[in-house]
């Protein structure tokens, strides 16, 4: 048991501030069981989003001493003992109390998405798939749905205007598992350049590095899917074959900007 | 009187995990409007921290595998007291339910001929758990989730439902509180699906998270519905130790299922000491045939280790009760001397990393410390099996709310796949019930008034008790009194000490205001815990013989009178529990034949 000075953010959206508390921690301590150790003592409406304490669930994300992490998964022994732990909530999304923010902008994008869209079963009426062919999806499907990737992403965190055209990491992870899904059969391009907004992304590689599923989504997720728009619409040869055969246009025309904000 | 938001629907689903999302597509697809309130945000619920995976008669690798097999699995699992009917169409409709999920996007491991591939677990005769490494909830939830979303059903998050409305005897919706604000909401609707999952937070040691308060149970007892079996609590064998901010998380049944063994701090592999004669037949006698099942499974029989929960769970608790446990009071589970580190990566993924950042354990390299850790109701809402309708009218109940399919004892993977075939039941006739009402019945005013002002009480009293300590109490009481190992007496001092508790619920007391406060959302939630372990411990008391996961030290053994009967518990008007004894309805002599055969 040692003392430890944790600092946590308190308050609504109308304002707040870091309060200071000195609590007894037991070795092996996560920065939750610390949080709810001071909600059930000292501060019964300090608001905390939990769920399965072991890094499974992705409820519990924060800003700790200024990195974007689980709160479940983050030791206290892994900071030096003479320093306070700074707590706060994360920043991109809007606060509604202490460490908990609003994250349903992440909620409504889900429902954008274009669903999985089913091919035809085998000659036998079941889909078979290898160990191989389901590789690359399955890394994408490690998702906790933390959102600590939407929160880091500077293209949202530093113009929260982008957020009416631009996804964000987490939603490119999924579209990628769509497309690269060995049993889905529908082309989702035209909607990750002109919904999702993939274009603004310039791979500063933010979101792998706070990943607690360790998915690698810039090389992995958002690069191969930014290549797939290329493919589609700024492949030379493809635009010299258009030509060639008298369309002006390889690939649907994108709507302008303005259009597009007016209608999202 | 705060003023409240109605919205309407035919079908009202309360919980958004496995079973609540698979009763929203079911009634969604059958034409109904659908509404889901959940406690959390949208993906979040219990199911997500299933590991081993769900059961389903495939037969992708063991080619002998039907349903008649894991439905005599289901049934001796449970001690017989299992509703045999729901073990029936559970067995039946599982592989379909899990292909299903795979149309909808769930990447399962594969054969490899392509194929859904089965790993061993525990109970089960055939390798029998589709799965996805460690990771087999998180897979069922998003896929789920998303194909909910896609139906376009309304999602209410971080709400929740504190009564069942009724019009006379007939649901009328349900009365609810947003988290985020404390909003009030009224949901009218036709019909409304019970899926809130458990009652482990009335544990001290438990894998449940918070939001495991006894919800849906409660909810059913205040509207009139029964309670059956809650007697029957399932500690699985294996959860985490070491450290104590960690005690009671799950370790998956998966890593004895891929081959890891139990040890004591003797070394030995004490599991083939407590093979029940039950299970002598199919169970390994020694360390070599042990060890050559995982190679050859046709000629020999299966590790101890993989013995049902409730054996191996009170054979752990013995050890370390006998001075042969571990340091932090648990025994070992190795798999770091079974398996290779890259194979331990591969199947087990999510373990390696749980123990690597929360107890510094390498388990390529040594052995896990484990103790048993309060997982499972088997008991619940009690149901018809065909239909999951309770018996108020419009009320329905899936997932581990309900009961009837486990008996007195769950196998492992079997939970996930009641979730899938019972919550698309619910839905399905929920919708249909919904559908064949001309209009929504009309709720009371009144009623909802007197609920709101009991609810918002906590927040207006100047002092009082804090919830978190009355919880804690409790914990404490069901943890000592009401856990692996039970005594007439003990039982006796837990129920008076609910009493107690009950009393002193009364005047709690949380600082703050309406927005976002914990305090506020655990003073609610007391009336539920303390009504769900009220239930426990009646039922405990009256069940005087050691069946399943049920152990009496005062009745160590089973009695054949008492598996005539389930405990049924109601409540008046009063908020009294009334336990009675129900007759269980007699077994086709065909089903009999299956499950005595070898």
């Amino acid at each position: 048991m040692a003392l430890r000075t944790f600092r946590i953010f308190r308050g609504t959206s109308q304002g707040g501030e870091f309060k200071e508390y000195q609590v007894e921690v037991e070795e092996g301590n996560v920065v939750l069981d610390v949080v709810l150790n001071i909600q059930a003592r000292y501060a019964p409406d300090l608001a905390v989003r939990w769920n399965c304490k072991a890094g499974k669930c992705g409820s519990c994300s924060a800003e700790i001493n200024g990195i974007p992490r689980l709160m479940c998964m983050t030791r206290v022994s892994l900071f030096p003992e003479d320093q306070p732990i700074t707590v706060a909530p994360l920043k991109t999304f809007s606060l509604i109390k202490d460490l908990v923010t609003d994250v349903s902008f992440n909620y409504e994008l889900a429902r954008r998405i274009p669903p999985l869209r089913l091919g035809p079963p085998g000659p036998d009426g079941t889909y078979r798939m290898t160990m191989e062919d389901i590789e690359r999806v399955r890394e994408f499907r490690q998702c906790i749905e933390c959102f600590l990737c939407q929160n880091v992403c500077h293209v949202i965190r530093d113009h929260p205007e982008n957020k009416a055209f631009f996804f964000g990491p987490r939603w490119f992870v999924r579209l990628a598992e769509l497309e690269m899904h060995p049993l889905d059969t529908d082309d989702r391009r035209p909607f990750i350049r002109e919904e999702a907004g993939i274009g603004y992304c310039n791979i500063t590689k933010c979101c792998t590095e706070v990943c607690p599923a360790e998915i690698r989504i810039t090389d992995n997720a958002i690069i191969p899917l930014k290549e797939r728009v290329a493919d589609l619409y700024y492949d030379p040869l493809r635009w010299l074959w258009s030509r060639l055969l008298g369309r002006r246009q390889a690939a649907p025309a994108p709507k302008p900007r303005e259009e597009r904000r007016a209608a999202s | 009187m705060p003023g409240y938001r109605v919205y309407e629907h035919d079908v009202l689903v309360v919980g958004a995990g496995g079973a609540g999302l698979r009763a929203a597509i079911a009634a969604a697809e059958e034409g109904a409007r659908t509404a889901v309130v959940c406690k959390t945000l949208l993906g979040k619920a219990h199911t997500v921290m299933a590991e081993g995976g769900i059961a389903a008669a495939l037969g992708t690798v063991d080619r002998e595998d039907n349903w008649k097999v894991h439905f005599r699995d289901t049934m001796r699992g449970g001690k017989l007291m299992n509703d045999w009917r729901m073990a029936m169409i559970h067995a039946q409709e599982a592989p379909d339910r899990v292909l299903e999920l795979e149309e909808w996007g769930a990447v399962f491991d594969r054969t490899p001929d392509g194929r859904i591939l089965q790993r061993p677990f525990g109970g089960h005769r055939y390798a029998r758990l589709a799965h996805v490494g460690d990771r087999t909830g998180l897979e069922m939830i998003r896929t789920l989730q998303q194909k909910a979303i896609s139906l376009g059903i309304d999602v209410f998050m971080e709400t929740a439902v504190v009564r069942i409305l009724r019009d006379g005897q007939r649901v009328a919706g349900a009365l609810a509180y947003r988290r985020d604000t404390g909003e009030l909401l009224v949901f009218r609707a036709k019909a409304v699906v019970l899926a809130t999952g458990g009652v482990g937070k009335c544990y001290k040691v438990t894998s449940n998270s918070w939001e495991y308060t006894g919800d849906g149970q409660a909810l059913a007892l205040w509207a009139g519905a029964e309670l059956m079996d809650m007697e029957f609590v399932q500690f699985h064998p294996t959860g985490m130790v070491w450290p104590p901010s960690v005690r009671g998380i799950l370790v998956t049944e998966g890593v004895r299922g891929e081959g890891g063994i139990l040890l004591n701090n003797k070394g030995e592999r004490f599991m083939f000491k407590y093979i029940p004669d039950y299970y002598r037949a199919e169970t390994a006698e020694t360390v070599e045939e042990a060890d050559r099942w995982r190679y050859d499974k046709r000629n020999n029989r299966r590790p101890p280790e993989l013995l049902p929960r409730d054996v191996v769970a009170r054979a752990i608790n013995a050890e370390i009760k006998a001075g042969r446990g571990s340091p932090h009071g648990g025994v070992y589970l190795d798999i770091a001397s079974r398996r290779t580190p890259q194979e331990i990566k591969l199947l087990l993924p999510s373990m390696y990393e749980q123990f690597h950042k929360l107890a510094d354990v390498d388990i390529t390299k040594e052995p896990m410390e484990v103790g048993p850790t309060m997982h499972y109701m088997m008991g619940g809402v009690r149901v018809d099996p065909e239909t999951a309708a309770t018996c108020v009218p419009g009320l329905y109940a899936a997932g581990e709310v309900a009961c009837g399919l486990h008996g007195a004892n769950r196998l492992g993977g079997n939970s996930l796949s009641d979730l899938l075939v019972f919550g698309r039941r619910a839905g399905l006739y929920a919708a249909r019930y919904a559908n064949s009402l001309p209009q929504t019945p009309s709720f009371s005013g009144d009623e909802v008034e007197a609920v709101a002002n009991e609810l918002l009480e906590p927040l207006y009293r100047a002092e009082g008790e804090n919830p978190f300590a009355i919880q804690q109490e409790l914990q404490e009481t069901m943890q000592d009194l009401v856990g692996i190992v039970r005594t007439g007496e003990e039982l006796r001092q837990a129920l008076h000490k609910i009493g107690e508790l009950k009393e002193r619920a009364k005047r709690v007391y949380a600082p703050g205001d309406l927005l976002y406060n914990p305090g506020w959302h655990m003073a609610i939630s007391l009336g539920s815990l303390l009504a769900v372990a009220e239930a426990i411990t009646i039922s405990a008391i009256e069940r005087k013989e050691s069946r399943g996961a049920h152990t009496r030290d005062d009745y160590p053994k089973e009695d054949p009178e008492q598996a005539s009967f389930n405990l049924v518990v109601a409540g008046d008007a009063e908020g009294q529990l009334r336990l009675r004894k129900e007759p269980r309805p007699p077994m086709p002599e065909e089903l009999r034949r299956i499950i005595e055969e070898a």
